[in-house]
């Protein structure tokens, strides 16, 4: 019995060891992995356990304002009640729902979308029920909160523009962030953030857009905030002041406004400075804001007179008549004619088989300098063209701001175009005519500018000694701006390098266009002693004119149908005597210069000094103004 | 453990598993003190009333978390799956003292106690309690072992077990091959099955060494762990006291293995020794399947911790299992003959 015992026990001796064994072969397995997941790959997950813990949430910050020169606001922050629905805290979402509806309007879409939105979330998230609340509909919820659990109100900011369409494509618009426009700033993927997309908004948007804060939340699995461990504020966005004058801006606009479509823009010659710049029709910037249906969308975009194209900065035309006082500079200071050269006007010239008519059917007979630009003589133009040849008036023009883009702050600037014979071999292969030239000498042709740059270009004449460069906020700051910050500051534009002597003939001749009896815009001439203005008008054809309506009857601009019509042009500057103010009117197929453009430039350019923004008409003391409180 | 996996509070688990701990220790001193042919005595009739508690499951059971697997008997609820991890060891002791090395060699005499296995297999599967049956298994085996069945037998059931695992597969259920398979690849779902692991991973590797400090497991104090109380309580452990957390653990679980096989080699009575064994393996099976499953290195079964997880049976029955530990050391010096009958010196 024992010795039976004790085999077994042997058996049991040896097979415990083995037993024993592989255990601490099985506990040396358990360590090993310990090993690997403590020590070796502690960092990975130490990482990944931050991750899981850590939540960062964006502050977004407030959007700089954007105000006038005296500091009225034209694009504020307002504040946006809106009213939240956290699952979570609703015992029934349906009677929750149905409770507000009857305080708010709130459609059968708008609760379709809140249950998916709901469906979606986690219970704890709050969903949007609506925004933009007014103060009775915040106050009649807040005032039967007891029945509507689940439901918040909350303040975001959401962006206004006191202006309406008045400011929108000077100030542009913020929208949602695009797919494209996604970059480096964090910001950008906030859902519902707004940026910039165009106008000042647009150009300034970093500036406006200041910098992100952040909160450093902890939650747990179910994405439960526990408590913040980390809070930075972020940099509220930077307010901009343009040099725009609101009121000056308005009356502009006010002018327009019967004009289908049309552009203007009034600049201080000494500065650059950009008091006006009004471009119609415009667009409600609120309703893109707050987003728009698909219907007024394609109303928008199917609009014939282009709402959201800035004509100021992004409409290109022949410049017309207002383009021969290039000619006449480029000219004179070539040398190849004086003031005082005479042509003889008989209504056309010609070139080969060509005929080129002046405007005037029986001709303007025996002219020089001056009286052509009184006149807006054609023919004296072609044969002034002729003897600068088309270099020299390119080259000429683009002193005078043309055929580049003037660096304005504001985006979709468009560049016109001043043809030369190389341009024209590079681009169409074909040799440049000599037919050519006489057609560019009176601004037709290839040649193409924007109001800006025609505004630009009277600034410069009146200006006479440095190239002034448009800009539209004032102290532009030194970075940040999306790289479109005016070059030069006042004072530091480059020279004209034109004469005196030249520029003078100009000028006389500019000045007898309103001044003289016999001008072509006499009748919209400024009468105020002291604040007479000098201009220049342009009629720019849209279609070319048949021999065969030659010979019988140019249709009048009223019998043709809106878009074949001509556009109207005028530049201008005042006072002459001291020029503060420079101005450029383009209507769109609105008819002759004198008759449409002029009026209303002269208008412009009348409260403008008026007004005086800028604070030096005639060596005058500055208006005390209450905001204005630069030098 | 407890206290912290409750977010430093002693409700709901610490102040009710200290309770039961008193209980357990009570318990086990008790039984240490009976002798230990009364046990055998009684071996079988314990087996087969927790069998039957195991049948009453069946039939009146309680489910909690998806499976029918307490037991209320009035005062306290019971888990008799647990008990039976115990109370199997005893009968199975009980049948191999009778049983002589040859009777042992005859595959007939084997019958008995596959049945003995069997039954309370099959009863904890269809819970199902894949983790409980996997561990009363291997138990089982580890006795038939020691009691001196030849190895090749083992190589037999391994082949059959190998074979019955197509059908086995059919019969599991969902969320059981849902993580055999996420053991398998744990990164192929792991916002869904896979979660568990990965989460448990995280937490055990961003303790790193010296662990993150007593409440401080941001892994467990947040939920991301599940059953942070339970069966992923080494996790949280490991995360808030480092490796040499974990290792200070495994050194006392390794203490008391020591232990175990140190009484039962100086047991001088085939019982005793098969019991404190059996004993000492459940505890190891307990041990090393639970920390391999929280560190991924086996499917996730529900197994406890012994002595550091929630949960009344488990502790009492692995505190009873450790009474019979002692009692077999207690009586050490006690013959048995083959039948039960005394043979004092």
């Amino acid at each position: 019995m024992y010795r039976e015992d004790n085999t077994r026990q042997k058996a049991f001796t040896r097979r415990a060891l083995i037993l024993g064994g592989a255990q601490v072969g099985l506990l040396g397995l358990i360590v090993g992995r310990m090993y690997q997941l403590q020590v070796l790959e502690s960092h990975r997950y130490r990482m990944l356990a931050d991750e899981n813990r850590i939540n960062m949430r964006l502050l977004p910050p407030p959007r700089g304002r954007i105000v006038d020169r005296f500091g009225v606001p034209m694009a504020v922050n307002r504040e946006n009640y809106r009213a939240l629905l956290i699952a979570e805290q609703a015992p029934d979402v349906e009677r929750t729902l149905d409770t507000l509806a009857a305080l708010i309007p709130l459609g059968e879409h708008d609760r379709r979308r809140i249950l998916r939105e709901i469906s979606r979330r986690r219970s704890f998230f709050p969903v949007t029920v609506r925004e933009n609340l007014d103060w009775r509909e915040v106050s009649r919820i807040e005032v039967r909160a007891p029945d509507l659990p689940g439901i918040v109100i909350d303040v975001g900011q959401s962006r206004e523009y006191p202006l309406g369409d008045r400011g929108a494509h000077l100030l542009g618009y913020v929208a949602a962030v695009s797919e494209r426009e996604q970059g480096d700033d964090p910001l950008l993927q906030l859902p519902g953030f707004r940026i910039g997309k165009s106008g000042v908004e647009r150009s300034y948007d970093l500036k406006l857009r200041g910098k992100a804060g952040s909160s450093q939340l902890e939650v747990n699995a179910l994405g439960r905030v526990i408590r913040e461990l980390d809070r930075q504020e972020g940099e509220p966005g930077q307010d901009l002041r343009l040099t725009v004058d609101l009121a000056l801006q308005n009356f502009a606009i006010d002018k327009l406004q019967d004009m289908r479509s049309a552009a203007a823009v009034v600049m201080d010659v000494r500065s650059g400075e950009v008091l006006a710049l009004a471009s119609v029709p415009g667009f409600d910037p609120n309703a893109f804001n707050v987003g728009l249906t698909h219907a007024e969308w394609q109303a928008i975009v199917r609009d014939p007179h282009a709402p959201l194209s800035n004509k100021a900065v992004s409409g290109q035309y022949a410049p017309g008549s207002t383009f021969k006082m290039m000619v006449a500079l480029a000219a004179l200071e070539s040398g190849a004619m004086t003031p005082d050269t005479r042509v003889f006007c008989r209504g056309y010239t010609e070139l080969g088989n060509a005929r080129f008519h002046c405007w005037k059917r029986g001709g303007h007979g025996w002219q020089d300098m001056r009286g052509a630009i009184q006149h807006s003589c054609d023919v004296y133009f072609y044969e002034t063209a002729k003897r600068a040849g088309i270099d020299r008036i390119a080259e000429m023009a683009r002193r005078f701001g043309f055929g580049a883009e003037t660096g304005i702050d504001l985006p979709a600037e468009r560049a016109g175009l001043i043809p030369t014979r190389a341009w024209k071999k590079a681009a169409t292969g074909v040799a440049w005519q000599k037919g050519e030239t006489l057609v560019a000498g009176i601004g037709q042709g290839f040649v193409l500018a924007t109001p800006l740059q025609l505004a630009v270009m009277a600034a410069r004449i009146a200006n006479g000694k440095v190239k002034v460069t448009p800009h539209l906020v004032k102290a532009a700051p030194a970075e940040g701006a999306g790289g479109k910050v005016a070059a030069a500051p006042a004072g530091g534009f480059a020279p004209l390098g034109v004469s005196a002597e030249a520029l003078d003939v100009v000028i006389d001749g500019m000045n007898a266009v309103t001044n003289d009896r016999r001008g072509t815009a006499y009748r919209a001439r400024i009468t105020e002693e002291g604040w007479e203005m000098a201009g220049k008008t342009g009629t720019s054809q849209v279609r070319r004119i048949t021999k065969h309506e030659r010979e019988t009857r140019v249709l009048k601009n009223e019998e043709r149908p809106w878009k074949e019509r001509d556009h109207a042009l005028f530049v201008a500057f005042a006072p002459v005597a001291a020029p503060r103010y420079a101005v450029a009117v383009v209507v769109e197929h609105g008819g002759g210069g004198s008759a449409v453009a002029a009026p209303i430039a002269r208008d412009i350019l009348r409260e403008a000094l008026k007004r005086d923004p800028a604070g030096a008409v005639a060596g005058g003391k500055p208006a005390a103004r209450p905001a204005e409180r630069e030098a | 453990m407890l206290y912290s996996a409750a977010n430093g509070a002693w409700e709901p688990w610490a102040s009710r598993q200290a309770m039961r701990f008193g209980i357990g220790i009570a318990l086990m001193v008790a039984i240490a003190l009976t002798d230990i042919r009364l046990w055998m005595r009684y071996s079988y009739a314990l087996y087969f009333l927790v069998l039957g508690l195991l049948v009453g499951v069946e039939v009146i059971g309680e489910i909690g978390m998806g499976a029918q697997r307490w037991i209320n008997l009035g005062v306290i609820q019971l888990q008799p799956s647990e008990i039976m991890k115990i109370t199997l060891v005893l009968a199975l002791a009980r049948y191999f003292h009778g049983a002589t090395l040859e009777d042992i060699g005859r595959p007939s005499s084997l019958i008995f106690p596959l049945l003995l296995v069997a039954a309370p297999v099959v009863l904890v599967l269809r819970q199902p309690d894949l983790g409980t049956a996997i561990m009363l298994g291997l138990t089982a085996g580890a006795i038939f072992f020691l009691a001196g069945v030849r190895a090749w037998k083992f190589g037999l059931v391994a082949a059959a077990v190998l074979g019955a695992m197509p059908v086995a597969w059919s019969v599991l259920h969902g969320y059981q091959k849902r993580r055999i398979l996420t053991f398998l690849d744990p990164g192929s779902d792991p916002l869904g099955a896979g979660y568990h692991i990965l989460q448990s991973k995280i937490a055990l590797g961003s303790g790193g060494v010296l662990g993150k400090g007593f409440l401080r497991g941001s892994q467990s104090h947040l939920n991301f762990l599940p059953e942070k109380q339970t069966d992923f309580i080494f996790t949280m452990l490991a995360e808030e006291f480092g490796m040499a957390g974990g290792l200070t653990l495994l050194g006392l679980y390794t203490l008391v293995l020591v232990f175990g096989f140190a009484i039962a080699l100086r047991v001088r009575n085939q019982y005793g020794r098969l019991l404190a064994l059996g004993v000492t393996a459940t505890f190891f099976v307990y041990v090393f399947i639970n920390i391999a499953m929280v560190m991924g290195l086996l499917p996730v079964v529900g197994v406890p911790l012994p002595l550091i997880s929630y949960g009344g049976t488990a502790m009492l029955s692995i505190l009873i299992g450790f009474g019979f530990l002692m009692s077999a050391y207690v009586h050490r010096d006690v013959r048995i003959s083959r039948h039960g009958t005394s043979e004092d010196d």
